[in-house]
């Protein structure tokens, strides 16, 4: 056999059929609904009288929608009732595992999968989000699809698709003291820009990605659909075994052996091929803070917006000028929280920032647990009464000002520092203006009032 | 699903890159408007000003592009969120084609399966279309085939582009994929049962809450 790449090997495996035009039917091992496109999928298969193919496979949440402790507005109530209730009525009818609010799972689905070890290395994993690129984390294929694609899985538990090109990002060096996968990331896509990824799986490799917990990996891979990756991919090694043993839907010990002999043949073979290669040392990366409306448009923290050839509508939209240093810009909000950062040991690192401190009175500072088990771990690791202690909101788990639309959001025109993953115009509220950050950067920023390096 | 063959139309040109689906349709609007009425809310943060006013600077909201059934945009178009219901939101507008130097891989997909097309132009080829949709300000139409893969500029200038053959069989007749799919169902049903012997901790959580 000659030697094959992580994605090929996984691709392969879950290849049922090719047509006579070349396009794949792949099997689809997992699946996660949310109470957006899930609700939407589930909805369509109603009408159309439509039959679930393999309930077992999936599990439903609801977290993109569901509120996180504001008050439900007439129109947010109506849409709960749409999608919130939807996805508990389908998800019923038709068999689907249902985590709700109070089971002590329900969690924003990329963090849940995770953490249940619903994800397992090897599967082949798809949802109705962009940001199941997190689950590569583990090493599984995972991608995110529109709703049609949903429907299509809910009724055949496969998908056709086009084979993506293979990329390969090296990381060698090792993450100074201070700087997190997060900024690696947002540096990564500084460097290779917002569509690096466009049509290629892309595997993360090297000392630095090795060096990293389950749970910062899962940062890097969930940006990873920012630098155009629609999959991301890190090789399971003795961290990700370690980080699985023992979780809710992990193989049971009988299986386990098994398990492990299969997912430790699941990395790329030394001299295998791919489409395209970076090589780059990460020893250099510092604190980023995105300046812009593209994660792209990102500088070092510390650092100012590109004296020219920034995008007039971006400078616009911030309210900054070309060459304006972002040091002490004046911040109204920080969220903690999101797919991309709202896991226990994010919430242990805010919690050493602001342990004894206070919050500047201007700013309004949330921390959201991406899940009732997180929420669960920080109320009995004492991290909560920290966090409540220094003026931060501390609130049920959900998508909540990373998108929007479920009550949660920056008011018209003012200043967040998010741990979120997008910076996208109105995308934290009409006029908010967000810039993306680790969330030791976005806990600083929460005690100065301004953007400012973490003291750490 | 609409079959696509050749359309002929006006080109507006919306040269800005990184275009993600939220600028396309917002996802609070998306939410709480029929897909019926969706056109109305494309390009909202755009297209609008915050008291509701049409922004005169945004190509769509000049004449003749408002009638514009092509949109030649920039790099990384339709980025970031899954929602399906950007290209709705374009189709409501009354977009048919989408032309850039590169597409968001979810985007490109739900278009596919939604009867609008994605076309790649690069470097040249896309500097010349941006230009002839500006310059001709929609007084000639663009001509664009799928079956000879050709953009054709309102001064005769021929634009070929690649595409993928299997997104052209679908795009070309705008099948029901699922049903599609059933014909296909005892190769998945024996992929399936090889499976669970292969790789039984897969599915030991099928009878699991």
């Amino acid at each position: 056999m000659s030697p094959a790449t992580l994605f090929d090997k996984l691709w392969d495996r879950h290849l049922v059929t090719t047509n006579d035009e070349g396009l794949d039917l792949i099997h689809i091992d997992r699946s996660l609904l949310t109470d957006l496109s899930g609700t939407i999928g589930l909805e369509e298969m109603e009408q159309d009288d439509s039959a679930v193919a393999c309930p077992g496979l999936h599990a439903a949440m609801p977290d993109h929608v569901i509120p996180t402790g504001s008050e439900d507005t007439p129109q947010q109530a109506k849409l709960r009732a749409r999608f919130v209730v939807n996805l508990d009525r389908l998800s019923k009818q038709t068999g689907i595992r249902h985590f709700a609010r109070g089971s002590g799972r329900q969690g924003i689905v990329h963090v849940v999968g995770l953490e249940q070890g619903f994800t397992l290395p090897g599967t082949t994993l798809v949802c109705g989000d962009s940001h199941t690129s997190t689950h590569g984390a583990v090493g599984a294929l995972a991608w995110g699809i529109g709703s049609t694609e949903v429907k299509h899985v809910l009724a055949t538990q496969t998908l056709w698709m086009k084979r993506p090109k293979r990329a390969r990002v090296w990381l060698d060096g090792t993450l100074q003291r201070g700087v997190f996968s997060k900024d690696l990331i947002l540096w990564l896509i500084g460097r290779l820009g917002a569509d690096y990824g466009r049509e290629h799986a892309v595997e993360f490799t090297g000392p630095v990605i090795e060096a990293l917990s389950v749970e910062a990996r899962a940062s890097v891979c969930n940006l990873g659909v920012e630098m155009g990756a629609r999959f991301a991919l890190i090789a399971p090694d003795d961290t990700t075994f370690r980080y699985l043993a023992g979780r809710t839907y992990a193989p049971e010990p009988a299986l386990w052996e098994a398990a492990l002999e299969d997912w430790r043949r699941l990395k790329t073979d030394p001299g295998a091929q791919f489409d395209k290669e970076i090589y780059l040392d990460a020893s250099e990366v510092t604190p980023q803070i995105t300046w812009g409306i593209s994660p792209e448009q990102v500088t070092n923290l510390g650092g100012a917006v590109p004296l020219s050839g920034a995008d007039d509508g971006a400078l616009d939209y911030m309210g900054l000028a070309p060459g304006q240093s972002l040091e002490g810009l004046p911040v109204d909000y920080v969220f903690i929280g999101s797919c991309a950062n709202s896991r226990i040991e994010d919430l242990r690192l805010v919690a050493d920032i602001v342990r004894g401190k206070r919050v500047a009175e201007r700013v309004t500072a949330w921390v959201v647990p991406g899940s009732e088990a997180v929420k669960r771990a920080a109320e009995d690791e004492g991290l909560a009464k920290i966090f409540l202690a220094a003026g931060f909101q501390w609130r049920e788990p959900g998508c909540s000002m990373c998108n929007a639309v479920n009550g949660d959001l920056v008011a018209p025109g003012k200043r967040a520092v998010s741990t979120s993953n997008r910076n996208f115009v109105g995308r934290q509220g009409p006029n908010a203006r967000t810039h993306l950050a680790s969330p030791a950067t976005a806990a600083a920023c929460a005690l100065a009032g301004e953007i400012r390096l973490s003291q750490e | 699903m609409k079959a696509f063959i050749t359309h002929k139309g006006i080109a507006a040109p919306l040269p800005l890159d990184n275009i993600d689906t939220d600028v396309i349709i917002p996802m609070g609007p998306l939410m709480m408007t029929p897909r019926g009425e969706l056109g109305k809310k494309a390009f909202m943060p755009l297209r609008y000003r915050e008291d509701g006013s049409e922004a005169p600077e945004f190509v769509l909201n000049q004449a003749p592009y408002q009638r514009a059934s092509i949109l030649v945009a920039g790099r990384n178009f339709g980025c970031g969120s899954s929602r399906e219901g950007a290209v709705h939101a374009l189709e409501g507008f009354g977009i048919r084609i989408v032309i850039a130097p590169s597409f968001g891989d979810i985007f490109f997909g739900n278009c596919i399966k939604n009867g609008v097309l994605p076309v790649i132009l690069e470097d040249a080829a896309h500097d010349s279309a941006l230009q002839a949709a500006g310059i001709t300000r929609g007084e000639a139409f663009f001509k664009v085939s799928l079956p000879d893969q050709i953009v054709t500029l309102p001064d005769g200038t021929c634009l070929p582009f690649d595409f993928d053959p299997g997104h052209k069989v679908r795009l070309l007749e705008g099948m029901d994929e699922i049903a599609l799919t059933e014909q296909y169902r005892q190769d998945v049903l024996d992929y399936q049962e090889k499976d669970r012997r292969d790789r039984p901790w897969i599915w030991a959580i099928e009878h699991m809450a």
